[in-house]
């Protein structure tokens, strides 16, 4: 009998966790979520942001409501990215956001726009979970006159639009490549065979990634050993590594991850393995996002250079949507000003297509700043 | 002689183990294959050495160490799943989830909510595994009490904790993932001595509940609920709690293998921690030749089954099939080896070897 309560406690402990999480990810589909977003993030400033609003209120009438439709919150990277939209589109700058955390669920982030155009907002931000399927919504965008800006990740099947903000992912491949190419030159390494952990096959991360490195490596005539996917999780870049490890023992010198967090399972598969990597050690190891665990890394010299995925794309959307108001044309496509890092020691010149690059040395400062 | 040799043969192979363990040796052998066509030493895959490592001093390495320790969490959510699939009659597919919602407990208890990176334990190490294993408990709990009690089919009562107990976890990391950067967190996923601890703490999961099956009358107790749950209760036994006893060792379990896979990477990474290792856990039972039907269960069965779908994974990346195709191949192997044990499958070898006895017997007069 007292089991039976015990567990009758705890059946109702475990429902009200249960309310209390559904009310937190369902308050943001609503219309309020702004609000509590604002709320939430800037309490102790209350009072501050209801004066400056009334200011804006007052000054140019009216705020640009803008919709953002986010893929979820998967990652650090995602993170700075959601932060980055809420910062910029604040009402101190005169916008009002309406923030939907999307949870991976494509199905929920149709919703999410149709809410969006329901609501008749001035602006529509789309990280699009998957790539296709879009066409239908974004025309009932277009009828409702609103423009959408998709940011991160690509629209496939439609061009109802007006600017796509985003990272360049066959650049930062590229950009890796051709750093390896000059850091090889420099260190006397002279030849090249790599194993690379790639990112979810067929994220566009993955495609652009693997696509920048690759061409390079034929043009180079590098052997690229194994290419398995790590599903971008550190777990699973360090399953693939310690298959590395037996499969290809003593063949590779270069393990390329295509982000930080395989990075760090890679790192931990080689502990293991008893193998030396980082600029002082046998491997060349190459990270890609650049996050601030992973700038801390290359700082310990562990891992060699890290290629910068910039999450922060508030400020060029911000951008964007100024030069429609301003009544101009925004570029179709914004690619993001992006890093290459690594220690100084690590710092080579080189080139893409024939544009040179300049690397960003990573000290206490630039960790500090990074997201 | 001989006739005992036949007798003992005929007793392998009608064992219940048989035919899970032929399928497990059968997937590493393909690698006997492998290695023999590339020229190296045939028994390259099998071949265990001692390495020297940077930090974990000398460890045991090799492909079949990596199968038992990566195998872990599933062998652990199998031992789980046996019970609850034994008492109810059904699965738990909120296992996974309740995996991540328990490494996430326990990484916010030791870094503190909001904190995303720490070296030091706001809380003693041991406080946050023992709070882990409690909401572990406390998530079977929930799920038994909505199965025993209320009579909720398992999937549907599961189902609930299958969505939300992932979020719960992201809430508790503040949507974050908390890394706790310090050699003792990482000790539960390292190594102990020359093994890695998931290894060892397996085997005392597997041994300690064997026990209790074995020399209490438990293990009986949960078979005969699974088997007929009227007529158990008739003889005097209190099916409700037996049911609900094995959702939460299930659950149990489950917070086991959530902190071992979160200190493999000494991080709470709710979105990642579990994902699709309730499929696994029901696939390992299945592969024990387990009937999914409730009733009789072989746990030494299902553990068997866990590491048979870790071999799999192992053999493709020593095939070096692109993880592209892997789940092809994966699809391939699995529906061979539950073919082999279907029941109609096994009648037709049954006869086809009664057959052959008969034939022998004939020529023989």
């Amino acid at each position: 009998m007292k089991k039976r309560f015990l567990s009758l406690m705890c059946a109702s402990v475990m429902a009200v966790g249960l309310l209390a999480g559904c009310g937190g990810s369902s308050d943001s589909s609503s219309d309020e979520s702004a609000a509590t977003e604002e709320s939430a993030t800037a309490s102790s400033e209350e009072e501050a942001s209801a004066d400056i609003k009334a200011d804006a209120d007052t000054s140019d009438g009216e705020l640009i409501t803008v919709g953002f439709a986010q893929v979820g919150h998967e990652s650090d990277w995602r993170t700075a990215s959601t932060k980055s939209a809420q910062d910029v589109f604040s009402e101190e700058n005169g916008y009002e956001l309406s923030f939907v955390d999307c949870d991976n669920d494509s199905a929920a982030q149709l919703e999410a726009v149709r809410s969006f155009i329901e609501q008749d907002l001035d602006y529509i931000i789309i990280d699009p979970i998957v790539s296709t399927g879009w066409d239908t919504v974004l025309t009932e965008c277009e009828e409702a006159g609103i423009p959408v800006i998709v940011i991160d990740r690509t629209i496939d099947d439609s061009d109802k639009y007006v600017a796509w903000v985003g990272s360049n992912f066959k650049t930062e491949g590229l950009a890796a490549g051709e750093w390896l190419k000059a850091y090889a030159e420099e260190k006397g390494i002279s030849e090249i065979n790599a194993v690379v952990i790639s990112g979810t096959t067929g994220a566009s991360a993955q495609i652009g990634r693997s696509e920048g490195f690759q061409e390079i490596a034929d043009r180079e005539g590098w052997n690229i050993l194994d290419e398995q996917t790590g599903d971008f999780t550190e777990d699973g870049g360090q399953e693939v590594m310690e298959n590395y490890c037996k499969s290809y023992e003593g063949q590779f010198n270069v393990v390329v991850c295509q982000n930080d967090n395989e990075a760090f399972g890679a790192m931990t598969a080689m502990d293991n393995a008893g193998v030396s990597y980082g600029p002082n050690g046998d491997v060349v190891l190459i990270s890609f996002d650049a996050c601030t665990a992973g700038l801390e890394d290359v700082a310990a010299e562990k891992i060699t250079a890290d290629f910068e995925c910039n999450p922060l794309a508030g400020p060029f959307v911000d951008e964007v949507i100024k030069t429609i108001e301003s009544g101009g044309t925004p570029e179709t496509e914004v690619y993001m000003v992006e890093h290459w890092f690594a220690l100084s020691d690590a710092i080579v010149d080189f080139e893409i297509d024939g544009e040179a690059q300049e690397m960003t040395e990573v000290t206490d400062d630039v960790i500090e700043a990074q997201y | 002689m001989n006739k005992n040799n036949t007798s003992i043969w005929t007793r392998i192979r009608s064992s219940a183990l048989f035919l899970p363990f032929v399928c497990l040796v059968l997937v590493m052998a393909v690698n006997i294959i492998y290695d023999t066509m590339n020229g190296s030493n045939p028994l390259t895959f099998f071949i265990i050495t001692l390495r020297d490592t940077t930090g974990n001093g000398t460890i045991l390495y090799g492909r079949i160490i990596d199968i038992l320790n990566r195998g872990s969490e599933a062998a652990l959510l199998a031992l789980g799943m046996t019970l609850v699939v034994s008492s109810s009659a059904g699965t738990d597919i909120s296992v996974g989830s309740v995996m991540s919602v328990c490494a996430s407990f326990c990484c916010m208890l030791l870094a503190g909510y909001g904190v995303s990176s720490t070296n030091d334990f706001n809380v003693p190490l041991v406080v946050g595994i023992l709070a882990a294993l409690i909401l572990g408990c406390v998530c079977g709990a929930f799920n038994g009490f909505l199965v025993a009690f209320l009579k909720i089919q398992p999937m549907v009562a599961t189902l609930i904790l299958y969505s939300a107990a992932r979020a719960v976890g992201l809430l508790m990391c503040n949507d974050l993932i908390v890394y706790i950067r310090n050699d003792a967190y990482g000790f539960l996923g390292g190594f102990c001595g020359i093994l890695p601890t998931p290894i060892i703490i397996t085997a005392i999961c597997i041994v300690i509940l064997t026990l209790v099956l074995k020399k209490t009358a438990l293990g009986m107790y949960i078979q005969s609920v699974g088997i007929n749950d009227k007529a158990s209760r008739i003889a005097g036994l209190n099916s409700k709690m037996i049911i609900w006893a094995t959702y939460v060792l299930c659950g149990l379990f489950a917070a086991i293998a959530g902190v071992v896979a979160s200190s493999r990477i000494t991080s709470a990474d709710s979105n990642n921690i579990g994902l699709y290792m309730e499929l696994d856990a029901i696939l390992a039972v299945a592969l024990g030749g387990n009937s999914l039907g409730g009733g009789k269960f072989n746990l030494a069965g299902s553990v068997i089954g866990a590491y048979t779908i870790q071999a799999i994974t192992t053999t493709l990346y020593n095939l070096g099939v692109s993880s592209a195709q892997a789940p092809v191949f994966k699809a391939i192997i699995v529906i061979i080896i539950v073919a082999i044990q279907a029941p109609p499958v096994k009648a037709f070898m049954r006869k086809r070897a009664a057959q052959k006895q008969t034939v022998r017997e004939g020529a023989r007069a």
